[in-house]
């Protein structure tokens, strides 16, 4: 318990010391502005401020940390990496590029920088990964680095799994199979919802009633626990067949989550239906298909671009949890949900050897590096689309 | 005060409507099952003899609204039927003391909930004082910062951020256990001292939502004439927040809040089975695996129930947050 206690005495300690400091500054400025208006909060935040870099400089001196240094020096470079990427492409490309890269924050190009990184990997993994997903080549050591004193072979820079497959190919493919499958599934859930929600909202009366019921219905019910329940009820009806088993989860997830999607684009819908030039279309004598992909769907891209976004985020992280918990994406594929499942009792180890925490953490991480490049990339797209600037 | 009633009671007969539905949701899909439960439950030793006997002992020969029917009426009264992991267990043993699923899920039900308490307490004072921490310094660094921390702690899924936290504060510094061992006489300070990991990881996804929400909502009405008014009168900024920001921001705040705690609900299923919490999550997870269908039924309505009532207290207390549906004219 005495680490709260440090806890609790060190953030006294910082109040006090913003205090003090604030004190000082108005003695020894006899009162100058800065110092006399400045609130309490904005002094301990200098304090704060100033005791997270010390903090953070200890750390980084400190033998053990090295997954802090890892960390810092993953953020610094991916920063840089951003900052060039941002400056490249305002200075290569149409006009029309260069415009938007202007105006963009450091963190949507880092977003977009890792979705490029992400969809190279995914789609040619097959030629980057130097072993197949499913080789086993030999004894399982989990050890990065490859260093032969601690079992570890060149060969594998990220060590093997725990059946002797190469962790670092595996990784490369669960790009391939991860993302690809839940891009499918988003693409599925956005067809479907998409497509009955401006249904819904054009031919309005009892369908809209009855969609709408039925979407209700089915939203009452938490996500993740219904594809459980839904998974379990598949893998009966699957009765064995793994790749039978993935494309039923696909349809699950994509069914459960074109719900949301039906929510927006219905809601969008009935908002573009009252236009006039959807009149004109229904006069002109155009079919339900036309006025459905040709007036309606070009007029609400802005809105359900941003909702793709942020729904294959979802899907993704659904299909790594169902995955994490056994039920999702079946071995042999390579997913980065199914290797955290079975690597990560590794890292009760790593009080003896740190570096074994690395494969599990690297599998979980890519799975929030992406998500979190999304998210950055969507909160821009909403930033810019709503206009809300304070 | 009466129409204020009128609309709660609606809502909350609407709440019973779709539990009742949803009820019938998951009733119909685990009876799309192929086969019966009768060979499910008896596995490899079903014998014709043996699966005609089990199928008049749990009224399989029914038609499924009888069916239907009975099974809400046990679960109304808390018979949520027998898992079939137990009932061969009895089966191989002999012996008559059925466990019931009710049984089973009784104490892990208090265990999620206790996990559930302990977050909520610990992510919605924090959320709401980052939230307008937030507010108060807009577009300085802290906001910034704050901005890119919690859209990273929402975007990673849960078990990262428990992995994570499990590497260090549980093994390379041991000051929490990573493994919660929760047994039914503890002392509190030992159940506290085994709920606080997952407790922190939950909360940890949970506070970014709620802060940003709380950030939003306070943001939005800053620009209104009121608060031009307070701040030209010479209040200082966070007195303007607090007294006359923020409680005309409650609704959607309280709202939020209210989504929140429902959403722990699914993300304590992951945190459950990383930490081995004896909780409810776990044992859907584990049903989920060895396909203990009434298991499963049974975990899946509470879920759902829990979930639904949450969301359905959000609606009322958004409703009654709203000065003007409490003082109607």
């Amino acid at each position: 318990m005495s680490v709260w206690l440090w806890i609790v005495l060190a953030f006294v300690g910082m109040g006090a010391l913003a205090w003090a400091g604030r004190w000082a500054g108005q003695v020894a400025t006899s009162n100058a502005p800065r110092f006399r208006d400045m609130p309490f909060g904005v002094a301990f935040g200098y304090v704060f401020a100033a005791a997270c870099i010390i903090g953070g400089i200890w750390l980084w001196f400190l033998p053990g940390a090295v997954f802090f240094r890892w960390a810092v020096q993953g953020f610094v470079l991916f920063a840089i990496a951003a900052f060039i990427f941002r400056l490249v492409f305002r200075h290569v490309g149409t006009a029309a590029t260069k415009r938007l890269f202007r105006a963009m924050p450091l963190t949507a190009a880092f977003g977009i920088l890792v979705i490029i990184i992400y969809a190279i990997l995914a789609i040619f993994a097959g030629a980057i990964a130097p072993y197949g997903q499913s080789e086993i080549l030999g004894a399982a050591n989990v050890v990065p680095g490859g260093d032969p004193a601690m079992g570890g072979n060149p060969l594998y820079p990220l060590g093997t799994d725990q059946i002797g497959r190469d962790i670092l190919s595996r990784l490369i493919y669960g790009a391939q199979n991860t993302v690809g499958i839940a891009f499918v599934t988003t693409l599925i859930a956005f067809f479907l919802g998409g497509s009955l929600g401006f249904l819904a909202a054009t031919v309005g009366g009892w369908l809209d009633q009855l969609l709408s019921r039925a979407v209700d219905v089915l939203m009452a019910i938490p996500g993740l626990i219904f594809s459980l329940l839904l998974m379990t009820i598949a893998s009966v009806w699957a009765d064995g067949e793994k790749a039978l088993l993935t494309v039923y989860m696909i349809l699950i997830i994509a069914v459960i989550d074109s719900t949301r999607v039906f929510r927006l684009a219905r809601a969008v819908g009935t908002g573009i239906v009252v236009m006039d030039y959807i009149e004109a279309a229904r006069l002109r004598g155009e079919g339900m298909g036309w006025i459905v992909f040709r007036e309606i769907l070009p007029n609400a891209m802005a809105p359900l671009l941003a909702e793709f976004g942020l729904r294959f985020c979802f899907v993704f992280l659904t299909i790594a949890s169902l995955s994490f918990l056994g039920v999702g994406i079946q071995p042999p594929l390579a997913d980065w949900g199914t290797m955290v499942r079975d690597l990560g009792p590794f890292i009760n180890f790593a009080a003896f050897a740190p570096l074994v925490a690395t494969a599990p953490l690297m599998a979980a991480g890519a799975i929030a590096l992406l998500t979190v490049a999304v998210n950055f990339v969507v909160d821009w797209m909403l930033q810019k689309s709503s206009g809300l600037k304070e | 005060m009466s129409t204020v009633l009128r609309i709660i009671l609606q809502r909350l007969a609407l709440g019973l409507l779709t539990l009742v539905i949803v009820s019938i949701v998951i009733f119909a899909a685990v009876n799309s099952l192929p086969g019966d439960f009768a060979q499910a439950i008896l596995g490899q030793a079903a014998t014709p003899e043996a699966v005609a006997a089990i199928r008049t002992q749990i009224g399989l020969d029914d038609p499924p609204v009888t069916r239907y029917l009975l099974w809400l009426y046990g679960a109304v009264q808390g018979d949520l039927g027998i898992s079939f992991a137990q009932a061969n267990f009895t089966t191989f043993t002999g012996s008559s003391n059925n466990v019931t699923v009710a049984d089973q899920i009784a104490p892990r039900f208090a265990n999620t909930m206790f996990l559930a308490g302990v977050t909520a307490a610990i992510a919605v004072p924090l959320a709401v004082t980052l939230g307008i921490l937030a507010a108060l310094y807009r577009n300085s660094v802290f906001d910034r910062a704050a901005n890119i921390f919690t859209l990273s702690s929402i975007s990673s899924p849960e078990f990262f951020v428990a992995y994570v936290l499990i590497l260090f504060l549980a093994v390379l510094n041991p000051i929490l256990p990573s493994l919660s061992n929760i047994y039914a006489d503890m002392a509190m300070g030992d159940r506290l001292k085994a709920t606080l990991l997952p407790a922190l990881t939950l909360t940890l996804v949970v506070t970014a939502h709620m802060m940003r929400m709380t950030r939003a909502a306070i943001i939005n009405l800053l620009a209104s004439p009121y608060i031009e008014m307070a701040r030209l009168k010479g209040m200082s900024p966070l007195r303007v927040i607090l007294r006359h920001a923020l409680p005309n921001a409650l609704a959607p705040i309280i709202n939020v809040i209210a989504l929140n705690l429902a959403y722990l609900i699914t993300g304590v299923v992951v945190v459950e089975v990383v930490f081995v919490y004896p909780g409810i999550g776990q044992l859907f997870v584990d049903s989920v695996k060895i396909r203990d269908i009434p298991v499963v039924q049974a975990c899946c309505l509470i879920f759902a129930a829990a979930y639904i009532l949450l969301n359905l207290t959000a609606d009322i207390l958004s409703i009654l947050s709203n000065p003007r549906l409490r003082h109607p004219k």
